[in-house]
């Protein structure tokens, strides 16, 4: 029997049930009320009451159903579960009939049923943090169980080529081994993020003043949509600009110079990751600009200060923990973004001070050990994950603090010392 | 300075004090029109102020008191739909005349907030950073000794001498908004405006500020909004009273107080309305 | 006091210096806005001037003899500099033709068959590897009229193809439709409901606030690692197929849902309590509150929320690349299991391609895929202004 008929049969079942339900629990309430019985709840009520838990032994029996299988246990045919949840359900629907009277709280154990619902869509929000680090770490952890964890950490060799041989079962004396040292991606990681930093810091915390400070209301109002435009251009759309447009032109440029430039280099992929993250530093800075009181700012302007002034001694000390947990969700960005570097940086790890020179990150490495068509197995493959368990730790333990720096920042000023 | 309270709160003699004959005019305000957009706000205030003493703004809220006061460091500048006509002189000089800095003014013009506004910097810098700007003083022990006398001059320093580099917005309110008012001694300037500047504090900060506010004005002229009658009957020397963008009355405290020529003065001080 | 008389009483020359100061300083400060408006400006342009060309494809017309042997060898009927002007693609698609017209043949038929992209290219001023002698061919081709521009509806209405001319974005389109869906299906009522059971039901306390401080961790986690995610529990663990919709769009719907919850909360706390408390007061329960007098003013806040979440999923590229949707689609996705590919990764694909016709038609795909998105974004924004309610 196909997925579809089943569960064509399924709902073909359950929904005439709990319609069912529904007519039963009501007409029933109406008999009980016009016999001039005080009743706990509207009929309406009664009527739902009987209807979603009519339905509810049904959905259980189903959800469980369907993870069995996709857990692997498949002892009882599928025909034989639906029969047994929609019995199930008849069952209940029976005893709800039978039991149901006058004293029955039918409004407190619908908005319970509800209350149950809204409860486990909230319950899914955890299970993705925890599956993403269950996910995560199960894989890692075969990983490290095959490559020494210091080796990872400290080593500065990534030559992962030949673990495709391993994993082919073709791993011999004669193969070299591989090695997957990882400090040469840290490094390239965080150098284009540095990059990326010194462009979008400066203009983007300058923009942010020039829209909160200075502008008038009508150039906000056009300024801020056309950030929110940039802020919106999808990455692959970024990394597209860096690879064809940014990378060439920065390789004429420094030619001109008589310096060669790669065309993957990391400041040609910093460069555009840095224009990514103006409007990120730019709207957050603007906002806690806009909440600095303009009490402080009079404070200041009344001692005979001009407005720039003012902007440098007295509104920025005070927006500063926000400016800083923007430059920390920057940041958090910059190490965490894929596209562009997979489109604009090198592949090869490369340590390296020149920004001219290719240089490859977390994500591009990521990225290109589980594209293709490895085995999932294979040491290569699973070290995505432990480059994803260290991109993970590092964005969550900035995220945490610059949330928590935001978070004081709205309770009180901080204030920074002589 | 506690003496000089009690002989004025207990005897109201605020003659006395005043010197016959020697009051100079400092700040003087010429059909002064305000406009917020297209609503009155102001309608043509004349208005003397003399030099050294305190004059008190009362009014109910929404008359335009405090509008007045922000017209004479010209903070209302800050607001877009503000238009001002007319003059207002200090000594001598119109404020608001073309080519005059508004900045330069305000070095001129002190204000000290409703709110204790203190700068998120340490209490030193909180002190230092105008006279600085100004060039009034050098780093060093100019500085120190100019903070240090500022903050004296707050009856602040001996409660903060050990505490200069913590964060100004660590003191009680009645300390910051002293704090606030050392800064702009600093400044040096002719006239300090005070805009309600005891109402968010409780009623000992606000004795302490009444106090500080007489000691003052034998260096400043000070000027000062305030929503409470009896302040402005405890501290101030003049006395003007506003109502709905109008000067009703202005004289001497007592002669207001005691003796308002205007209805609408006395219906007001009196608690008919307000 | 210092009363230096210039033009008038409060002349103070150090002024001037502080002034000059504090103007270069508001000039740095415009500079920074105009040079991140410019990036805005010369990256649009960039799009536009490398996408625009895209949209027009170059035909050109021919006479064919339809008989069996030209039919066997569709090569065979053209000179060598022909050959080389029309599109293998249509060339190849010829018999099918002729198939679909039973009545062609014996006859000559005239045809605007579409031209191969290297002539597409040398037509559009494009760098193109033709030989000179081909270059004047179509020169010729040109003073006649037998090869002009026509609106490229390949691009709308095929798939993907390894023959540039012949490439098309509709099966990205598709495949993010569909994928859209499954997110969408999934994203906002989970979101919703969540928001809905954190800022009305849930009691305020440690596992509340565990979970909001989750949320927000979640809302700023790498989408890459929602991939990996994806890949080790929905593929390996779960073995939804590779590749499909189902897979991407249930990644993109666990990337989506922290925004959608942190905008769907904010729209409930707009709802001021005093509307809740006179609901009590009216002896209503609590969720009879929240669905008759608390979600309605919430809805276009929520709407707007979602909106944008799903804009954000519709344009992100990393996470479904790990779960396998690059794969080359020639054929538009019939289900939500079969192979898809999305917008941004055909986007992706194509930019990998050494040809010079594929470059353009990214650019034409990013001018698709941006307009879409601007035109979500515009919605939600029209959205949030017309149903912004002050209380």
């Amino acid at each position: 029997m196909s997925t579809q008929s089943l569960y064509l049969i399924f709902f073909g079942g359950l929904l005439p049930l709990m319609y069912f339900g529904y007519i039963l629990g009501r007409n029933k309430a109406i008999t009980i009320r016009t016999k001039g019985i005080k009743m706990h709840s509207q009929p309406d009520q009664y009527g739902w009451f009987s209807a979603l838990y009519t339905g509810l032994p049904v959905m259980t029996v189903g959800v469980v159903g369907v993870f069995s299988y996709l857990f692997g246990f498949d002892g009882i045919p599928p025909f034989m579960l639906i029969v047994t949840a929609l019995s199930l359900g008849a069952l209940s629907l029976f005893l709800i009939s039978k039991k149901m009277n006058e004293h029955t709280r039918a409004r407190n154990l619908v908005e319970e049923f509800i209350k149950g619902i809204l409860m486990m869509a909230a319950f899914i929000s955890i299970l993705t943090t925890f599956g993403i680090l269950i996910s995560i770490i199960t894989e890692a952890i075969h990983f490290f169980q095959r490559e020494s964890f210091w080796g990872f950490i400290f080593g500065t060799t990534w030559d992962p080529d030949t673990a495709f041989l391993a994993g082919a079962g073709r791993g011999g004396e004669d193969v070299a081994e591989a090695k997957f040292g990882a400090i040469p991606i840290f490094a390239g990681t965080f150098y284009i993020t540095a990059i990326a930093m010194l462009v979008a810091v400066p203009i983007g915390l300058l923009s942010a003043i020039y829209l909160s400070e200075y502008a008038t209301t009508k150039t906000r109002d056009r300024v801020k949509p056309a950030l929110e435009v940039l802020a919106g251009i999808p990455t692959v759309v970024y990394g597209f600009f860096a690879a064809i447009t940014v990378a060439p032109l920065f390789v004429d440029l420094f030619e001109a110079f008589g310096i060669q430039a790669s065309y993957r280099s990391a400041l040609g992929a910093g460069v555009v990751m840095g224009i990514m993250i103006i409007p990120i530093i730019a709207s957050l800075s603007d906002d806690v600009i806009k909440s600095v009181p303009n009490n402080i700012r009079n404070g200041s302007l009344a001692l005979g200060m001009n407005k720039a002034e003012t902007i440098k001694f007295v509104v920025l000390p005070s927006a500063m923990p926000g400016i800083i947990a923007a430059v920390l969700l920057g940041i958090s960005r910059a190490l965490g973004e894929t596209m562009i570097v997979v489109m604009a940086a090198g592949l090869r790890p490369n340590l390296t001070w020149n920004p001219l020179e290719d240089m490859t990150t977390v994500t591009v490495k990521i990225v290109e050990s589980l594209v293709g068509d490895q085995e999932f197995n294979s040491s290569l493959t699973l070290s995505a994950f432990a480059l994803g368990l260290v991109l993970f730790v590092v964005t969550l333990v900035i995220n945490i603090i610059s949330i928590t720096i935001i978070r004081k920042f709205h309770k009180k000023y901080k204030v920074s010392n002589l | 300075m506690s003496k000089k309270v009690d002989m004025k709160v207990d005897s109201n003699n605020f003659k006395g004090d005043m010197g016959d004959g020697e009051k100079k005019i400092k700040v003087s305000s010429k059909d002064l029109w305000l406009w917020y957009g297209e609503k009155e706000a102001l309608q043509g205030v004349n208005l003397d102020i003399y030099e050294k003493k305190i004059t008190a703004f009362i009014g109910p809220s929404g008359c335009g008191k405090s509008t007045y006061l922000r017209c004479l460091n010209r903070m209302n500048d800050l607001i877009d739909s503000v238009r001002i006509e007319g003059k207002v002189e200090i000594d001598g000089h119109d404020i608001y005349a073309p080519g005059v800095d508004e900045v330069a003014v305000r070095k001129r013009v002190g204000m000290v907030f409703q709110q204790p506004n203190p700068f998120p910097k340490s209490i030193y810098e909180n002190v230092a950073y105008a006279p600085l700007m100004h060039d009034i003083v050098k780093k060093g022990s100019d500085c120190d000794e100019l903070v240090e006398n500022s903050l004296k001059g707050a009856g602040l320093w001996e409660e903060v001498k050990d505490m200069l580099k913590q964060p100004g917005t660590a003191l009680s309110g009645g300390q910051q908004q002293r704090l606030c008012i050392a800064r702009t001694i600093a400044v040096q300037p002719d006239v300090i405006l005070m805009d309600e500047p005891t109402s968010a504090l409780d009623p000992i900060s606000t004795q302490i500020i009444e106090r500080l506010m007489i000691e003052l004005k034998e260096r400043f002229t000070l000027i000062v909004v305030t929503h409470n009658m009896q302040q402005a009957a405890r501290v101030a020397d003049m006395t003007a009273f506003f109502h709905i963008g109008e000067l009703v009355e202005y004289g001497e405290t007592e002669q207001i107080f005691v003796n308002p020529q205007e209805s609408r003065t006395e219906q007001y001080i009196t608690g008919k309305f307000g | 006091m210092s009363k230096i008389d210039k033009n008038n009483g409060f002349y103070i020359p150090q002024l001037e210096k502080r002034r000059a100061k504090a103007k270069r300083f508001k000039y740095i400060a415009m500079s920074a806005l105009i040079v991140s408006l410019a990036f805005l400006m010369f990256f649009l342009y960039d799009m536009f001037r490398q996408g625009i060309p895209a949209f027009k494809q170059t035909y050109v017309k021919i006479q064919v003899e339809i008989t069996e042997e030209n039919l066997e060898n569709p090569y065979g009927f053209l000179d060598r500099d022909m050959i080389s002007i029309v599109s293998r693609a249509w060339l190849r698609d010829l018999p099918n033709q002729a198939a679909a017209n039973p009545e062609w043949l014996g006859t000559t038929q005239e045809f605007w068959a579409l031209a191969g992209a290297e002539s597409d290219q040398y037509m559009k001023g494009g760098e193109n590897r033709l030989k000179d002698r081909v270059k004047d061919r179509i020169d010729e081709l040109k003073e006649s009229g037998d090869i002009r521009f026509q609106t490229n509806l390949i691009f709308f209405f095929t798939g993907d193809s390894k023959i540039p001319e012949n490439a098309g974005f509709y099966s990205a389109i598709i495949g993010s439709i569909l994928t859209m869906l499954v997110t969408m299906s999934l994203a906002v009522p989970i979101g919703i409901m969540t928001a809905i059971y954190l800022e009305e039901f849930a009691p305020d306390n440690k596992l509340t606030q565990f979970i909001e401080v989750n949320i927000n961790n979640l809302a700023a986690i790498p989408s890459i690692l929602f991939g990996l995610l994806g890949l080790a529990i929905f593929i390996n663990f779960f073995g939804v197929p590779r590749s499909s919709a189902l897979v991407g769009g249930m990644t993109l719907a666990l990337m989506s849902l922290p925004i959608i919850i942190v905008s769907s909360k904010a729209a409930l706390k707009s709802v001021p309590n005093t509307i809740r408390q006179a609901g009590f007061g009216l002896g209503l329960t609590r969720w009879q509150i929240v669905r008759d007098h608390v979600l309605p003013p919430a809805m276009p806040g929520m709407l707007t929320g979602s909106i944008i979440a799903l804009a954000q999923a519709m344009g992100e590229t990393a996470p479904l690349i790990i779960v396998g949707m690059i794969a080359f689609v020639p054929d538009a996705a019939t289900n939500i299991l079969s192979a898809a590919t999305v917008m941004p990764a055909q986007i992706y694909t194509w930019s990998g391609m050494p040809e010079k016709a594929y470059i353009e038609k990214t650019a034409a795909g990013i001018l698709v895929l941006l307009s879409v998105l601007i035109t979500l974004n515009a919605v939600a924004i029209y959205l949030r202004k017309k149903y912004t309610k002050t209380w």
